[in-house]
């Protein structure tokens, strides 16, 4: 018998220096809980809105970029139409169109629709085997512009109008007009919603990291009665939180990364497909771009910062509450 | 040490639970503070550690009157005031040994420094086997002890424990209050609220007996 209480003395020796080991190992225990369940629903609250927040950041940033690429596109073409005229020689024509854009300041090339070029530009109308010399199909001149100092596109269309029979000119004025004007719409639109979502996050975190930190008055109590000064008590939480915050916010904010990058992985891999063309003739090649991940990793760094500050500002006020105790009626 | 003068207490629109209450607590004095229960033991003692402000009278701990202090001053003088509260309020995810080293930890101090006092400490309340467990496995004895430990490490200059024995068997009341004579004879002044008065006969000391609100003192 006193063999084994011998032994069992020993063991729980044994078992004392093994927790008193691991524990010197781990270190000093955080005076502020790891891992409870508000902690854990504080985490998937932030992961979410950081989601949501990068998707509509990266949605907003795809249609900005879009929309100026649309402009861009357009913007810095024009085109000479020229009809068939009875007597005239229409390759003359264009070269001496094309001779006449290329002449004017703010024209950076011109390049002539060839015959075949524009017989498969009339394909899907008119079938295949077609001979163009037997239509009266107008011809094109494609005139690339300088979007930093475009020509004076008035006198562009004078001077054709007046030298090359049957020419007419169109700078894509309109369109570029209808394109700004939907562009910005839809910009707006997009930052109007981004506003909506980052506010939404804001006040979310706020409120979760509220809730999550009414689990622990009693540590902030425990510390103000023991002497701990204000700012050790508001540094130790802000470090607790600041960590739970990133880690949802990394969660959140890679989530959304990854979605972009398998939507562009999608959009590269269905390149010339109908979906695909149709999508890219929006969407370019549906990548956010470098302003676009540096928006997410300010959304990741706002979302911790703010958690941390919003922690600070509760145990703050909680101490001013201690101290201010039972004076309301002084 | 500690001078109260006229000191009222209401809780907003209450009552006043403390009426006119007036006494000085001298350096390495030992007082028993008692009455039924519900007589304002309690609410006199977070008067005492500056968890609650009067409603009228003045207050000074430490040559300072606490009315006209600065928030930022609070916490520099409770460090000189140790105190044990009644529900222990022992952070239960922290070893005791990480509890009773607490008040050092938020004072700045590496554990180096005071890993051997404290387990000296431990040893001392009778704990050094039960450093390294968590406080909802120590039973009330321990968790009791453990408080002390706590209140005691950074050698106080007053000690305040609130019902020290209210969770205890009789032989470790003893024990505790053999614990606290001791302590005072080292130069700590001692407030113990209790109503057990088994315990106060044990010692020769000052009685501070609250009644109504209202504080009478026996030396």
């Amino acid at each position: 018998m006193n063999e084994i209480m011998q032994r069992l003395d020993i063991a729980r020796e044994a078992l004392f220096e093994l927790a008193d080991r691991w524990r010197k190992r781990q270190g000093q225990t955080p005076i502020v809980p790891q891992g409870n369940v508000a902690g854990t629903a504080l985490i998937i609250v932030i992961a979410i809105m950081t989601f949501l927040a990068c998707l509509t950041l990266g949605g907003v940033s795809l249609v900005r970029d879009s929309a100026a690429t649309w402009q861009s596109q357009i913007s810095k073409e024009a085109t000479i139409q020229i009809r068939p005229v009875e007597g005239q020689d229409m390759e003359a024509l264009l070269a001496q169109a094309s001779k006449i854009a290329q002449g004017f300041a703010g024209v950076t090339s011109t390049r002539i629709i060839d015959r075949a070029a524009t017989a498969r530009l009339l394909e899907p109308w008119l079938g295949t085997g077609l001979d163009i010399d037997e239509l009266p199909v107008p011809r094109l001149v494609v005139v690339s512009i300088d979007e930093a100092a475009p020509p004076d596109f008035e006198t562009l269309r004078a001077e054709l109008v007046r030298s090359v029979p049957g020419a007419s000119f169109d700078d894509h004025r309109t369109w570029v007009d209808r394109l700004v004007s939907m562009a910005r719409t839809t910009v707006l639109i997009g930052m109007s919603v981004l506003v909506l979502v980052i506010a939404a996050t804001v006040l979310t975190v706020i409120f979760a990291t509220r809730g999550a930190m009414a689990g622990n008055d009693h540590i902030i109590e425990v510390l103000h009665f023991i002497g701990a000064e204000a700012k050790f008590v508001a540094r130790e939480f802000e470090r607790h939180f600041f960590r739970t915050a990133l880690k949802g916010a990394l969660c959140g904010g890679g989530a959304a990364v990854l979605v972009f990058l398998l939507v562009s992985w999608w959009s590269s891999r269905n390149l010339a497909t109908p979906e695909a063309d149709q999508a890219a003739a929006l969407f370019g090649n549906f990548a956010i771009g470098r302003d676009g991940y540096f928006g997410v990793a300010i959304i990741i760094l706002l979302v911790s910062v703010l958690t941390m500050l919003t922690t600070r500002l509760t145990v703050i006020t909680q101490l001013k509450e201690m101290d201010n105790r039972g004076s309301e009626s002084i | 040490m500690i001078r109260f003068e006229n000191v009222g207490l209401r809780y907003g629109m209450g009552p006043e639970v403390l009426r006119d209450v007036s006494f000085h607590i001298p350096a390495r004095s030992f007082q028993f503070l008692t009455g039924p229960s519900g007589a304002g033991k309690t609410s006199l003692l977070r008067l005492l550690f500056m968890a609650l402000k009067p409603t009228r009278g003045l207050i000074n701990v430490f040559g300072k009157d606490i009315a006209t202090l600065d928030r930022s001053e609070l916490p520099l003088l409770r460090r000189r005031i140790g105190v044990v509260f009644q529900d222990f309020r022992l952070l239960d995810h922290m070893t005791t040994y990480e509890n009773v080293a607490l008040p050092l930890r938020v004072r700045g101090k590496e554990e180096a420094a005071y890993r051997a006092e404290v387990e000296e400490l431990l040893q001392w309340v009778g704990l050094g086997e039960r450093m390294g467990v968590l406080p909802p496995v120590l039973s009330g004895g321990e968790k009791q002890r453990a408080a002390i430990a706590r209140a005691l490490i950074d050698q106080p200059e007053i000690l305040l424990a609130d019902e020290p024995t209210g969770n205890v068997d009789p032989p470790l009341a003893r024990r505790l209050l053999r614990l606290f004579a001791e302590l005072n004879r080292s130069g700590t002044a001692v407030i113990i609220a209790t109503h057990d008065l088994t315990l106060m006969e044990q010692v020769n000391a000052r009685r501070m007996i609250l009644d109504h609100g209202r504080l009478d003192i026996y030396e």
